[in-house]
């Protein structure tokens, strides 16, 4: 039997969880054409640096998160300089040929050094390849998947070793349970609601789904509304010519790379205190979050939103029809193969269709 | 380069000349590293290393490396879907895995001879068929590049959902128990039939005894993938250097291109997913012949990046490159014991893709190139910076992207 509220509840937790999986991922893969498969180790830092501001360090979780965040943008920036663009590497190399080069020289000249090695010495001090070392990862969609996947690996492994197996969890705030754990007087209305649920759930998880409607939105204006958005969809979209009208393409992308990651964190810091603190914890976001953007299609604010909705509600459904979980996840993924398959731009690519095609009409 | 030496030098005799000449023609082109007597000489070195490593190592010691040499089949089939036609696939161990479990239910059910080497065409089969049905549905559907990966991934991870709730008793096919999250065991190991005249025959050679078992712990069972890999190998090369592989290559430079030169771009990525589902169900078949068990492990998230990852480090555009990447790869996760080992893993990966992009093992044999033609000019002593206008020397080079 399918409870309405029950089914509500679950769907607005579903919902909740992609979308929020998906936002800064949405930023990086959607709109930066990173394959980040690192995504969920950029969530996994966010939980980890709430939960050790808050245990460790003793601030409020009020506080913890905006901590948190910041950690991770800064975190983001620095993969960023170092990987993803390979600035850092490439100006290193900079300083280490001219170095090489002067040692070699210097080398070859020695009276000690036989004139054929000199030659060779100085042969290869000219050799030293004056390009820069790396190639940024931007649209190397193969490419940047791979490095990230060792960044992956790196960062569940490292935490691993440096925290061990797993970490305390923060406390829940609000109210751990709308249910009978809860005494009615505390949030009456939720609690009216599930008095007649079997089923007790995280009022706490339910609520995210509009931090995550929230999260959207502020999203929505930063692109759109702000001069940073506007350089930002400009570098992306033609950085050439975003160049040339002066705008430092490089520092865009460093900036909106952080953003993305600084959202991973948010969904980190705010799933916190409901999931086990492990160092792997992030795969559990990855695959919904990938499958979220990219059903979304182009359109970063309303396809996430489209995608979370529409593959929240499926699996919501599904779950509470056969009882299980297992159920759920398998219908999402196979709605997620069909969608991919018939609207290859994703929702909202497909809704742009319908609306040009509606307009060509009138 | 080497086509020179063998045909001017006539002191051959003519029928080595036309054996070295065909040889040259079916496994030497643009599309491979390695298009000298030089690289021959090695290859038949390493297959004969390889092939003693049983004597000189031990039972154990070769049954541990036959799995490196399964996951070699493994790379091999996503380096002809990738590197070679472009289709960057995260499901080879969706067929992989479809093949294991295949092999295990139809060889739990018919555990005799035939019975198994049945089950192992079967799985075979069963790979390539669930490819064929992927790729059907995505390449006739217009799903390209990036989304190609995720449906790929998403398949796979659907797979791995779905096994892992399969331990209930409604999940037994005749004897064989799928066995949910714990996989499942006790799969029997590869048999050949002989009939009993053949042992007859065949008695003063060894063969004693109807079925020949390849066993895991004796090292038939490596001597039988090694075999099966050389000859893959050696297959691949004269694929990819066949006019079919440069119609893979040109739908992998530029698909547009490719159909507008005439060709069905469709049914060319449809038929190489297909065959590289099914080289991925060979892989599948040996491991649950190997380790007599498979388990939804081979679907998760973490497995499905392996071979990617193999690939990509040895360098996927060439087979040698994915063949001594997934060996060599799979040998130092696995010998690399201790808590730093992922972390040299991982960073392994990111010093390989923006130092190497290419892949290690081409850049390995550039380096190599070069060292051998400094060392040539250098005894013959031409004049420095003379090799890059020698336009035989520009000729020489192999063209790998």
């Amino acid at each position: 039997m399918v409870n309405g509220v029950n089914l509500l509840f679950q769907f607005l937790d579903n919902f909740a969880f992609i979308v929020l999986a998906a936002a800064g991922l949405a930023i990086i893969f959607g709109i930066m054409g990173v394959i980040n498969l690192a995504h969920g180790e950029f969530i996994m830092v966010g939980a980890y640096a709430t939960t050790l501001a808050n245990i460790r360090y003793g601030l409020p979780l009020i506080v913890a998160v905006p901590v948190a965040m910041f950690v991770t943008a800064l975190f983001g920036l620095v993969v960023e300089r170092t990987i993803i663009s390979g600035a850092a590497p490439n100006w290193l190399w900079k300083y280490v040929r001219m170095g090489l080069a002067g040692g070699l020289g210097r080398l070859a000249a020695l009276d000690a050094v036989p004139g054929r090695v000199a030659g060779g010495l100085e042969a290869a001090a000219e050799r030293l390849p004056e390009q820069p070392l790396v190639e940024p990862l931007y649209d190397r969609l193969a490419d940047s998947m791979v490095a990230t996947w060792g960044l992956s690996l790196i960062l569940v492994q490292g935490v691993r070793i440096w925290f061990g197996n797993s970490l305390d969890q923060v406390g829940t705030p609000v109210v751990p349970f709308v249910g009978e754990t809860v005494s009615p007087g505390e949030i009456p209305v939720l609690n009216l609601i599930v008095t007649n649920s079997e089923f007790s759930y995280s009022a706490y998880r339910v609520s995210l789904a509009v931090i995550a409607l929230g999260v959207l939105a502020v999203v929505y204006v930063l692109f759109t509304k702000t001069d940073f958005g506007m350089r930002a969809r400009a570098t992306i979209q033609d950085e050439d010519t975003a160049r040339a009208l002066g705008v430092d393409t490089g520092r865009t992308y460093m900036a909106t790379f952080a953003i993305g990651s600084a959202l991973a964190g948010l969904t980190g810091a705010l799933y916190a205190p409901t999931i086990t603190m492990v160092p792997d914890m992030g795969t559990g976001f990855l695959v919904e979050s990938f499958v979220a953007v990219v059903v979304g299609g182009p359109s970063v604010v309303l396809g996430t939103t489209m995608a979370g909705g529409f593959l929240g509600a499926i699996s919501a459904t599904v779950t509470n029809l056969m009882g299980s979980t297992f159920y759920g996840r398998i219908a999402l993924l196979l709605t997620a193969i069909v969608l991919i398959r018939f609207l290859p731009s994703g929702i909202s690519g497909f809704v742009r269709t319908i609306r040009e095609r509606r307009q060509e009409a009138t | 380069m080497a086509a020179e030496t063998a045909g001017s030098g006539s002191a051959l005799p003519r029928p080595v000349v036309a054996v070295v000449r065909a040889w040259q023609r079916i496994f030497h082109g643009p599309n491979t590293i390695g298009n000298s007597w030089q690289f021959w000489a090695g290859f038949a070195l390493a297959v004969a290393a390889l092939f003693s490593y049983p004597v000189l190592a031990g039972g154990y010691q070769a049954s541990r490396f036959a799995l490196f040499i399964v996951y070699a089949f493994l790379g091999l089939s996503l380096s002809v879907v990738w590197g070679y036609a472009g289709i960057l696939s995260f499901g080879q161990v969706a067929f992989f895995g479809v093949s294991g479990y295949t092999f295990g239910v139809v060889a739990l059910n018919f555990d005799t001879p035939f019975g198994i080497l049945g089950a192992f065409a079967g799985a075979v089969v069963a790979g390539a068929a669930l490819s064929f049905v992927l790729g059907y549905f995505m390449f006739y559907g217009g799903v390209r590049d990036v989304y190609v990966t995720i449906i790929t991934l998403v398949v796979t991870l659907v797979l791995e959902t779905f096994m892992s709730q399969t331990a209930g008793d409604e999940w037994t096919i005749g004897a064989a128990p799928l066995g949910g999250f714990n996989g499942m065991p006790g799969i029997p190991e590869l048999a050949v039939p002989v009939p009993g005249l053949l042992v007859q025959l065949l008695g003063p050679l060894g063969v004693e005894s109807a079925p020949i078992v390849l066993g895991a712990g004796d090292g038939t069972f490596y001597r039988f993938a090694l075999a099966l890999l050389v000859l893959t190998y050696l297959g691949l090369r004269a694929l990819v250097n066949s006019d079919y592989g440069r119609v893979m290559v040109a739908v992998r430079e530029d698909e547009d291109r490719t159909r507008m030169f005439g060709y069905d771009v469709e049914r060319v990525k449809l038929a190489v997913f297909t065959f590289g589902g099914a080289l991925a169900g060979l892989a599948g078949v040996l491991y649950a012949a190997w380790g007599n068990y498979v388990s939804p492990g081979v679907y998760a998230l973490t497995f499905a990046s392996l071979p990617v990852i193999w690939v990509s480090v040895g360098g996927r555009k060439s087979l040698l490159g994915a063949l001594v990447g997934s060996i060599a790869l799979a040998f130092a996760s696995n010998s690399l014991v201790g808590e730093w080992a992922f972390v040299i893993i991982g960073a392994l990966l990111l010093v390989v893709v923006l130092f190497l992009p290419r892949g290690f093992v081409p850049a390995v044999r550039d380096m190599a190139l070069f060292a051998w033609r400094t060392a040539r000019r250098y005894r013959s002593g031409e004049p420095e910076g003379s090799v890059s206008e020698n336009p035989e020397a520009a000729a020489d080079a192999e063209v790998t992207d």
